[in-house]
C-alpha cells in the first residue's frame, strides 16, 4: 500500500514525510525556530493530523500561511536560457522497458502518455528507437542528395532547404511496433509501454514533391529510397504516390529545430505510415522503380502470419485509440468523477468518432473529440464517468473516415495470430478493481 | 516616370498571367546543385534485390571466417548462434526441403526461434546491410571483398553453400535462387498504401454486444514492479497517482530479535516519514538520531521509544510536539525503536 493512501477508501492524506516543505526544514535548519516558523509548524501538523483522521480539522495551512512563494523574490529571466519542466514533474520522463533490448542504442525509450494532456508531444519527451545510436549531426556539413531516376541528381545544403517554401503539419508519428508486447499477453504494466512509441507534432518543413519536382524525378516511378546518415545508414523503401500526397522533409518539431534524437537537422515525415520509415538524420532520396529490400524490411518491420509467411513492406498505421487515464498502474483517488481521457489516431486519414466501454466491451457511449480533429494527427477524446467502487474494464474505440472500425484483440489475433510483432492496434483494456487500482488486462 | 510605368506595366501582366509563380519556381532552381558523379558513388550505396548498385568483387567462407572472428563473433557469436546481444544469425532451423522450396517451414513453430537467414528471402539484403552498417561501432569500414567473404561464410553457416564457396558479384543470382526463405513474403496486404483494404475491422455494435469479459491475461503480482516503481512514473499529487509496486521496507525477524542494528535503517526512517523532522547528527525539529540514540544507550528503552513513536509526545526534548505516528505498522515502529535504543 503506498505511503499515506488508505486503502479504503483510495483517499490520499499527506504522507507524514512531506507535511512540512523542504524550504520551510531548510529555513529551520538554518535560521532555528522562531515564533513564526512556530505557527508555520503548527499549522502543518494540523493539516496532517486532520489529513490522518479524515476529519475537518482547522484552516488549509497552504491558505492562512501564505505561501514562501508568496512572500520571497522570484528567480531572475533567463535563469534557464532553454527553460525546463518543473521540479515537481521529474516523473514524467522517457522510460525503457527492462530486458526489451540487450544493447542501448539499438533499443527504445517510450513516452509517458499517462501523465501527458492534448495531443502535441513535448519534443524532449518524445519517444526514442534507434537502430545504431543517436548522432549530433554539424548542420554546416549535412547535405541531402536526390538520385535515381531523376533528370538531375541534386545536393541542397541545410541552408538551401531553410530558404525553400516550408509547410508546417501536425502529424502522429507511431512506431510499427508500438504495442507490439502485448500480442501474446499483457506484458508491461503502463500506458507508457504499451502505447508509448507514439507522438503528436508540428512538422516544418520542405513538402517533399518540390524537391522531386526539382530534381525532375521520372512520373512512372513508383519508389523512393530513404536514407539516414547515423551508422545505420537507415534505409527504407517508401510508397512514392502517398509520399507525394503530404510528405515532408522536416527539419522544424514543435516551433524548433529537430531534437538530435529526432533526426537532426533532417528527417523524412510520411504521415500515417510507421515510425521506421520517417528516416532520421535524412542523408539521401533515390528515386526508384523496384523495392529494396532494406534490412528493416526483409528482416525486421516484416509480420509473420499465422502460415509462416511474412508480410513484407507494411507501412500504414490502421486506426487506433487508448485510454491514456487512467491507466495501468495508477490508483483512483476516490470514488466520485473521473474524466477518462485518450488518443485516437489513423494513418489513413481522421478520427471520426470514438467510443468507450467501462464494461468491457460490452456496452459503449460516445467520447467527446477535444480540439481541432487533423487528418493523420492523434485527437484527444474525453468521456465523462463515475466511479462508485465498482470493478470496471475499461475501453476505448476509434472509427476514422474510411468507415474503419478499431478492433477487438480477440479479431487481429485470429487473423494474424500472436507472433506478427508490427501492427498492433487492437483495443486496450484497463481493469479497474474495487481498491480503485487499474491494471493491464486482456479479455478474452 | 518612363521606368516607374514601365515596372507598373510588368507587375501588372505578372500578376495577370500568373507569371509571379514562375518566376519564383525558377528562382527556387537555382537552390541546391547537380551532384558530381563522385559524390554520388560516395553515398549511393544501395544494393537492390535485383543486385542494382552491387560492386564488383569476390570473397571466400574462409577469408570470412577469419574476419568474422575478428570483428563479428564478439556480438554474434563464433557461429552467428548468439542472442546475447542481437538476435541470433543462424541457429541450424534451416533444412534442405527449405533451400528446395524456399519457404523455411519452422516459421509456423512457435518455439523455433526466428534467425535472420529464416527471414530474409533477399541475398542483397545481407550483403546490402553488413556494407552500410557493420561493424556495430565502426559501420562503412569493411572493404568490398570483406563484405563478400562475410556473406559467405554466413551462407556457410546457413548450410546454403560448402565451406570452399567463394561468393562474387558473378554468382549472387546463383546463391539468391538457394536462399531458404525467398518464396516466403507476401505483398498480399492492405497495409502498403493509404486506400489499401484492412484484413480485419472491429465491430459497430453499441450496446448488448457479444464480447467475452472473461479476464484472458493479467500481470502477475510479481511481475508489477519489473518496470520499477509505478508510484514514481505517475504524477504523484493528481487524481490517479501510481500504484506503489516495490517492495515495502523490509523488516527482518533477526534484527528486531537482537536488539541491534548493524546499519542505520536510512530507508526506514526515510518512508516512514521521521525524517521530516529528524536529521542524524543534527537537531532540526526533534532533535538528531545521534542524541537520541546517545541517551537512550545501554537502557532498556525500546518498548518506551515504540511507544513514544507511536503515540507522539511533548516536553522530552523541548516545547516541539511530536505528533503521532499511529498509521506505521507495528513491525516498523519496533525496528525504529530497536535501532533507537541499541545505543551507540
Amino acid at each position: 500500500m503506498p505511503v499515506g493512501v488508505s486503502d479504503q477508501e483510495g483517499r490520499l492524506r499527506p504522507a507524514p514525510e512531506s507535511f512540512l516543505s523542504e524550504e520551510l526544514i531548510s529555513e529551520i535548519s538554518h535560521r532555528g525556530v522562531d515564533k513564526g516558523r512556530r505557527n508555520l509548524l503548527r499549522g502543518s501538523f494540523a493539516a496532517a493530523l486532520a489529513g490522518a483522521s479524515g476529519l475537518a480539522f482547522g484552516d488549509d495551512p497552504n491558505i492562512v500561511n501564505v505561501p514562501e512563494w508568496s512572500r520571497s523574490l522570484g528567480k531572475p529571466v533567463a535563469t534557464n536560457p532553454y527553460g525546463q519542466p518543473s521540479p515537481f514533474e521529474a516523473n514524467t520522463v522517457r522510460r525503457q522497458s527492462p530486458g526489451l533490448t540487450q544493447t542501448d542504442q539499438a533499443s527504445v525509450a517510450f513516452t509517458p502518455l499517462q501523465n501527458l494532456f492534448g495531443c502535441i508531444t513535448p519534443s524532449g519527451l518524445h519517444f526514442e528507437r534507434h537502430h545504431q545510436g543517436w548522432v549530433d549531426i554539424d548542420p554546416r556539413r549535412h547535405r541531402l542528395m536526390i538520385n535515381g531516376l531523376v533528370k538531375e541528381p541534386l545536393v541542397f545544403t541545410v541552408a538551401d532547404l531553410l530558404r525553400m517554401p516550408s509547410v508546417s503539419r501536425m502529424h502522429f508519428l507511431e512506431c510499427g511496433a508500438n504495442t507490439a508486447l502485448e500480442w501474446g499477453n499483457s506484458a508491461v504494466p503502463t500506458v507508457q509501454y504499451t502505447h508509448g512509441m507514439l507522438s503528436g507534432s508540428e512538422w516544418t518543413g520542405v513538402p517533399l514533391p518540390l524537391l522531386l519536382e526539382r530534381a525532375g524525378y521520372d512520373r512512372d516511378a513508383s519508389y523512393l529510397l530513404a536514407e539516414g546518415a547515423d551508422g545505420s545508414g537507415m534505409t527504407r523503401t517508401i510508397n512514392l504516390a502517398g509520399a507525394l500526397e503530404d510528405a515532408i522533409v522536416a527539419y522544424g518539431q514543435n516551433g524548433e529545430m529537430l531534437r538530435p534524437e529526432q533526426g537532426y537537422p533532417l528527417r523524412l515525415v510520411v504521415p500515417g505510415v510507421q515510425g521506421v520509415s520517417w528516416v532520421k538524420w535524412l542523408r539521401r532520396l533515390e528515386v526508384g522503380n523496384k523495392p529494396y529490400a532494406t534490412k528493416d524490411e526483409a528482416s525486421h518491420y516484416v509480420d509473420l502470419m499465422p502460415n509462416g509467411q511474412l508480410r513484407q513492406y507494411t507501412a500504414i498505421q490502421e486506426a487506433k485509440s487508448v485510454i491514456t487515464a487512467p491507466s495501468g498502474g495508477q490508483k483512483l483517488l476516490s470514488q466520485g468523477y473521473y474524466c477518462i481521457t485518450g488518443l485516437a489516431w489513423s494513418g489513413r486519414g481522421s478520427v471520426r468518432k470514438v467510443e468507450v466501454s467501462v464494461d468491457g466491451g460490452r456496452n459503449w457511449q460516445g467520447a467527446r473529440l477535444e480540439g481541432q480533429v487533423s487528418s493523420k494527427m492523434l485527437t484527444r477524446f474525453n468521456f465523462d464517468w463515475v466511479w462508485r467502487g465498482e470493478p470496471a474494464l475499461l475501453q476505448s474505440r476509434v472509427s476514422d473516415d474510411t468507415g474503419y472500425i478499431q478492433p477487438q484483440r480477440a479479431a487481429l489475433v485470429a487473423e494474424r495470430g500472436t507472433r506478427s510483432i508490427y501492427h498492433n492496434n487492437a483495443i486496450q483494456t484497463w481493469r479497474v478493481s474495487p481498491s480503485g487500482e487499474v491494471d493491464n488486462v486482456q479479455v478474452g | 516616370m518612363f521606368r516607374w510605368a514601365r515596372l507598373w506595366l510588368i507587375c501588372l501582366s505578372i500578376l495577370g498571367h500568373s507569371a509571379l509563380a514562375n518566376n519564383y519556381s525558377s528562382a527556387l532552381n537555382e537552390l541546391g546543385r547537380t551532384a558530381t558523379a563522385a559524390e554520388l558513388s560516395a553515398w549511393d550505396i544501395d544494393v537492390r534485390p535485383d543486385f542494382v548498385g552491387l560492386p564488383s568483387g569476390s570473397g571466400s567462407v574462409e577469408e570470412g571466417e577469419a574476419l568474422w572472428l575478428d570483428q563479428c563473433a564478439n556480438c554474434h557469436g563464433d557461429f552467428g548462434d548468439s542472442n546475447e546481444v542481437f538476435s541470433p544469425i543462424v541457429l541450424g532451423n534451416i533444412t534442405e526441403d527449405d533451400i528446395q522450396t524456399g519457404r523455411v517451414a519452422a516459421l509456423t513453430d512457435p518455439s523455433v526461434v526466428r534467425t535472420t537467414f529464416m527471414k530474409v528471402a533477399t541475398l542483397s539484403t545481407i550483403w546490402d546491410y553488413i556494407n552500410r552498417a557493420m561493424p556495430w561501432n565502426a559501420p562503412k569500414s569493411l572493404a568490398v571483398d570483406e563484405v563478400y567473404s562475410l556473406v559467405a561464410y554466413l551462407l556457410n553457416l546457413a548450410y546454403i553453400v560448402d565451406e570452399d564457396f567463394v561468393l562474387s558479384d558473378k554468382n549472387m543470382k546463383d546463391v539468391q535462387a538457394l536462399m531458404p526463405n525467398r518464396n516466403g513474403m507476401t505483398e498480399d496486404h492492405g497495409l502498403w498504401s493509404v486506400t489499401g483494404v484492412p484484413d480485419v475491422v472491429g465491430s459497430a455494435c453499441i450496446t448488448n454486444c457479444s464480447v467475452n469479459t472473461a479476464i484472458t491475461s493479467f500481470l502477475p503480482d510479481y511481475a508489477m514492479n519489473a518496470h520499477g516503481n509505478l508510484k514514481d512514473q505517475m504524477r504523484d499529487y493528481g487524481p490517479l497517482p501510481g500504484v506503489q509496486t516495490a517492495p515495502a521496507p523490509q523488516v527482518s525477524v533477526s534484527m528486531q530479535q537482537s536488539g541491534s542494528l548493524d546499519q542505520r535503517p536510512d530507508d526506514l526512517l526515510s518512508a516512514s516519514g521521521c525524517k521530516a523532522c529528524h536529521q542524524m547528527n543534527k537537531a532540526l525539529v526533534g532533535p538528531a538520531f545521534t542524541a537520541i540514540r546517545a541517551r537512550y544507550a545501554g537502557a532498556d528503552a525500546s518498548v518506551y521509544l515504540a511507544d513514544k513513536i507511536k503515540q507522539g509526545g511533548q516536553g522530552v526534548w523541548g516545547s516541539m510536539p511530536m505528533p503521532a505516528m499511529a498509521q506505521l505498522d507495528d513491525t516498523v515502529v519496533a525496528a525504529l525503536a530497536l535501532w533507537l535504543a541499541s545505543g551507540q
